[in-house]
């Protein structure tokens, strides 16, 4: 349809779009104003926009603090070797659940299904987790959570909507089934790669609660948990013994660094998504709600 | 005599298609190569922890271990049925979802539908930034609000002042906890919630527009007789996935958002079990208590479902 003459209602709708994308908008810019401005400024709460008295303050305080640098490091380990691990077991299992003549196909998908509403719940893994020997160690943030199912079921519905010939063709020459998803079938898949990556990355960079439960080495931690100190522990009124701890050690820390810190552990995923954003939007999830 | 060989041939029948299924396993191997690491890891790190869940019945002493620990039957259910926490956890918890469905629910829909009128320029600038927040950790979300809502340097508070107000401790008060749960979750979840019935509205029949158009149907009229029906069965769809969770909040955000302060009304299901469990270490009572909300779930889903099988042509299996 051409885009005609620009009525009443086009005037209605913009404003109220541009009212969503202020409401979103401001706290972000506002955090990010506060980082570069002066902090007796700030904390007397004449920022509220724009930044005043700009200074790097809260950055060059990052650099100094060691608690952020290792967690920061920590993060970035997780994130990479992690997300690795989900795209090696979830990928695969979503391109052989496509195949419609497979013995037990049927069974799989209950038993890769069943798990999205039944658990063990949190004690029962926490006890599987110790008996193993993964408490307090890297590899149990990389292997829990390895299978998705939700996102398997993207993989498989992308890879169902995927001529066959080609694949057929890549038989008939001989290939085998690994290699025929490795050399054909995945380098056609860019699109879908890429919102499992952001997917998954999102979720080992954000992800605080497993550390929380399994890692007690700070040496370990990831960068949410140091954040989860500095933002909010240090922040509540000393009421629980351990915000205490961490109040008395932190009550030297410069204000400004809290939202420095919130600048810099949020930007990688925030430069990041609006160049896959034409992926998640073509809507690579269309029919895979209904599993 | 036909009956005969007619038994025969069913023999024959089975005969062979339990050949071929040797076969047919044989010559799928590298699909079940392919699936293999999942496999391990869901019967390791899912079904595994289920055997674990006998401990909801038992008395669980490390020393005995989950197999050799006695059997108490019921008895850590009616401690926490009849214990001092339990109507309020409930209530806690259910408030608190059914808060955030009622205001998080419509939204996405409304900015959707919102987008979906938006000159393409615009369009495409005001879904990257709704977006963003998406992308922000619950720890940095929780720390914005504690920060913004500051009793000392936060910007609300600061507002509140000008406009000759005194400056209120929101997050010790816990009257504002379920606003700031729900309200923060909203701001955080309406973008990328809205993607689902974007996608939706990408699907609706172009030709249905034109013909309204030309009717002489206005823009309004054709949102709400063309593009809200049909982006219905995605609505339906989403909103049996979001009753099915009704009594469900996870513990993620709701723990950081707590304080001795709060804990009348922050306190629920998950991070009850989450304190009893490891952190005052009562391994069986808080199993047991995971186990409740679980089976509580997965009734929802399944009643979710069936109403509306029953009522619509969606459901969800």
């Amino acid at each position: 349809m051409r885009r005609k003459r620009v009525t009443f209602f086009d005037v209605i709708v913009h404003i109220i779009g541009a009212m969503l994308l202020l409401m979103v908008l401001y706290p972000l810019v506002l955090v990010l104003s506060c980082s570069i401005s002066d902090p007796q400024l700030v904390a007397t709460g004449q920022v509220l926009l724009f930044p005043k008295g700009i200074t790097f303050v809260g950055y060059t305080q990052i650099l100094k603090n060691k608690d952020i640098l290792v967690g920061y490091g920590n993060t970035f380990f997780y994130t990479i070797v992690g997300t690795a691990v989900n795209l090696a077991v979830t990928v695969p299992t979503g391109y052989a659940l496509t195949k419609k003549t497979l013995p037990g196909r049927k069974f799989f998908m209950g038993f890769f299904l069943f798990i999205m509403y039944f658990s063990g719940g949190l004690i029962p893994t926490f006890l599987l987790v110790k008996g193993l020997g993964l408490y307090n160690t890297r590899l149990v943030l990389l292997i829990l959570g390895a299978f998705s199912t939700y996102n398997c079921m993207i993989c498989r519905t992308f890879f169902d909507a995927m001529p066959k010939e080609l694949e057929e063709a890549a038989i008939i020459d001989g290939c085998s089934v690994t290699g025929t998803f490795t050399k054909v079938v995945l380098p056609l898949s860019k699109a879908l790669l890429g919102v499992m990556i952001l997917y998954f990355a999102v979720g080992h960079w954000n992800a605080y609660f497993e550390a929380l439960v399994y890692i007690k080495d700070d040496s370990m931690q990831p960068l949410q948990v140091f954040l989860r100190r500095i933002l909010i522990l240090a922040r509540q009124q000393a009421s629980n013994e351990e915000a205490a701890e961490y109040a008395a050690s932190l009550a030297n820390l410069e204000a400004q660094m809290r939202y420095a810190v919130i600048v810099v552990s949020s930007l990688p995923l925030l430069l990041i998504y609006p160049f896959l954003q034409k992926y998640f939007d073509k809507g690579v999830m269309i029919g895979s709600v209904k599993g | 005599m036909r009956k005969a060989s007619r038994g025969k041939g069913k023999i024959e029948k089975k005969k062979t298609s339990s050949l071929k299924l040797r076969t047919r396993i044989w010559r799928h191997r590298e699909y079940y190569l392919l699936l293999l690491p999942a496999v391990v890891y869901v019967a390791l790190f899912c079904y595994a922890p289920m055997y674990g869940l006998q401990i909801a019945f038992k008395d669980y002493k490390v020393s005995l271990g989950v197999a050799g620990s006695p059997w108490i039957g019921f008895r850590n259910f009616m401690d926490f049925f009849q214990g001092y926490h339990f109507w309020k956890l409930i209530r806690n918890t259910l408030v608190l979802s059914l808060y955030s469905l009622v205001a998080g629910f419509p939204l996405p829909i409304l900015v959707a539908l919102v987008l979906n009128e938006l000159r393409p320029g615009f369009k495409k600038l005001t879904q990257t930034i709704l977006y963003a927040p998406h992308f922000i950790s619950t720890v940095v979300i929780i720390g914005m609000v504690s920060i913004f809502f500051s009793p000392s340097v936060g910007v609300v508070n600061t507002v509140l002042n000008a406009l000759g107000r005194d400056s209120v401790y929101f997050l010790g008060d816990p009257r504002y906890f379920r606003h700031l749960y729900v309200w923060s979750g909203v701001w955080q979840g309406m973008g990328w919630g809205a993607i689902i019935y974007l996608a939706a509205l990408a699907g609706v029949d172009p030709g249905l527009h034109e013909a309204a158009s030309i009717d002489g149907a206005s823009r309004i009229q054709r949102i709400l007789h063309i593009n809200l029906p049909g982006i219905l069965p995605t609505i339906l769809i989403m909103l049996i996935l979001q009753i099915g969770q009704i009594a469900s909040v996870g513990y993620e955000k709701v723990y950081l958002m707590q304080n001795d302060l709060n804990l009348e009304v922050s306190e629920v299901i998950s991070t009850y079990v989450y304190k009893r469990g490891l952190i005052n270490n009562n391994y069986s009572f808080s199993t047991a208590v995971g186990l409740f909300n679980n089976v509580v779930n997965v009734i929802m889903v399944l009643i979710a479902n069936a109403v509306s099988r029953k009522h619509s042509e969606t459901s969800l299996f």
